[in-house]
């Protein structure tokens, strides 16, 4: 089941990689084709390190199809350090003592499977960063 | 380009209409509009739908529907555009009347959300958002809203019941809409201890999954001879865009596309925020209704939950809004919403509103979003 969409998404799902503007230097998360900025189409790989801050999160207690079992789960949205929020689960975290603006790292986990006969798709999250980094 | 006016309207209740089909509703809808504008005939049929094909299997909505009415040869098709497919709808059926292509117009919206389970209709309409960024992470449509909520109370230090008056006015104007589907007010008390869905949004934040259908015949305003009194001209037809993803936001608290989509129908109609009578905003959560009023300058920036609190959001306010429920009381199926609204502020400028009655309302603004205001379609109409 999506195979070709999951094999398509590694380097964004294993290495957060996107995009920098060859010609203004503007960063992307996820890559884009056409800069926003400058509208240049001079677009190379970048891969982000992965650190930023907490801009917001929430607790979900009704799931979509796929994401039941998980319940409950966080998610948010992270700051990148380099400029660009990204969307993801929030994990080893307990909701009461997180913190918008807190330290974020990323990390790889299993973000959902399809049955037991389909893939497992794995990709980032991210956790409270473990010194403060 | 040619003037174009709202000669005929109609609606289903909204509601879990178990023992009706999609193709059920959007007929009822829209032999209802027919009636009401006294034509049996139309040039063709824009439908605004999101999730026929995702929720009953059902595309190509356009030949079904014009079947299905009686009118099988002529043009049709579904307009799509998330959770503003009702307003782009509306758009479509506009662009033709004005653009002297066609004479006799109609538009719907229908939309069937209860056909399946809770998280299979959780999953559909996440595809609002972005499929590889956004929905992959489990994060729902009402997810995303309680993402810009959280931040929104964050950075100007509101409470969820800071609110509740968006919920109370919506449920309060619906309890005289026949057509909605709460019909009953509710108290602070019942806002603050409402089951939590995404924190800090909770059921009574949030508009309800449901069905139903509603309809607009359009003629150009110069063929009706002065002889439909009821008729109600459409002063303003404008969409604009955002990024669909919110991660692509430089500030995701701003609702762009509304700001540009309303700047663009007041440049049209020739007025000015002042000169709304009733606003029939995309209160699909409440947040969304704070941020709309805000970027569409009603409101300053931070504001905007202000203006219920005070008052300013009722029938007899400076800007009353959800006058018949809105999508949270009246409910929110959502491809047909956009025409719900249209369908509303029609009967608000003929006089027809009953209880609801907006005193002297001359110009509504109605306002449908797609996605989290990634596509915003404004309409003004005015007597």
């Amino acid at each position: 089941m999506d195979l070709a969409r999951n094999w398509r998404l590694k380097d964004q799902r294993f290495r957060l990689e996107g995009t920098v503007c060859a010609e203004c230097g503007a960063k992307f998360f996820p890559p884009r084709q056409v800069c926003t900025e400058c509208k240049s189409t001079q677009m190379t790989p970048h891969e982000f390190d992965g650190h930023g801050e907490l801009y917001s999160f929430t607790t979900l207690r009704s799931a979509p199809l796929g994401y039941e079992e998980q319940l409950p789960y966080i998610v948010g949205m992270v700051k990148l350090d380099e400029g660009p929020i990204v969307e993801a689960q929030i994990t080893d975290a307990n909701p009461d003592t997180l913190k918008i603006g807190q330290r974020m790292e990323m990390v790889i986990r299993k973000l959902r499977a399809y049955g037991e006969d389909g893939v497992i798709v794995y990709g980032y999250k991210f956790r409270p960063a473990a010194n403060g980094s | 380009m040619r003037d174009v006016s709202v000669v005929g309207i109609g609606q289903t209740p909204v509601k879990e209409h178990w023992d009706k089909s999609l193709r059920e509703l959007a007929v009822e809808a829209i032999l209802g509009a027919m009636q009401d504008a006294h034509v049996d005939h139309a040039d063709a049929l824009y439908i605004g739908n999101m999730l026929s094909g995702q929720l009953t299997g059902q595309e190509n909505l356009g030949a079904l529907i014009a079947d299905e009415i009686g009118l099988r040869g002529i043009e049709a098709m579904k307009v799509e555009a998330a959770c503003g497919s009702g307003g782009a709808a509306i758009r479509a059926g506009y662009l033709a009347v004005a653009s002297g292509q066609f004479d006799v117009v109609i538009v719907a919206g229908a939309e069937k959300l209860t056909e399946t389970s809770n998280c299979y209709t959780t999953a559909a309409l996440a595809m609002a958002a972005d499929s590889d960024y956004e929905a992959i992470h489990g994060i729902s449509f009402v997810a995303l809203n309680a993402l810009l909520m959280k931040r929104y109370m964050y950075e100007y230090d509101l409470v969820p019941e800071d609110f509740a008056a968006f919920t109370m006015n919506a449920h309060a104007n619906a309890v005289n809409n026949p057509y909605a589907m709460f019909r009953s007010a509710i108290t602070v008390e019942q806002y603050k201890n409402a089951r939590e869905i995404a924190d800090p949004i909770s059921v009574m934040d949030s508009a309800p999954i449901c069905d139903g259908a509603a309809a607009l015949v359009l003629m150009p305003t110069e063929h009706l001879n002065g002889q439909r009194a009821r008729a109600v001209k459409i002063a303003a037809s404008a969409v604009a865009t955002d990024s669909l993803a919110l991660h692509d936001r430089r500030d995701p608290l701003w609702l762009r596309a509304v700001e540009l989509s309303s700047q663009k129908a007041y440049a049209q109609a020739g007025i000015t925020p002042r000169d709304v009578d009733l606003f029939e905003l995309h209160d699909a959560f409440s947040i969304m209704s704070v941020m709309s009023l805000e970027a569409a300058g009603f409101a300053e920036r931070g504001r905007g939950a202000y203006l219920a609190r005070e008052g300013e959001i009722g029938i007899h306010g400076r800007v009353p809004i959800s006058t018949m429920g809105g999508l949270k009381a009246r409910g929110h199926p959502v491809g047909a919403t956009g025409v719900y609204q249209a369908v509303e502020a029609v009967m608000q400028l003929r006089g027809e509103a009953g209880k609801n009655q907006v005193p002297n309302a001359q110009i509504a603004m109605i306002q449908s979003l797609g996605g989290v205001a990634a596509n915003v379609v404004t309409h003004i109409l005015s007597n």
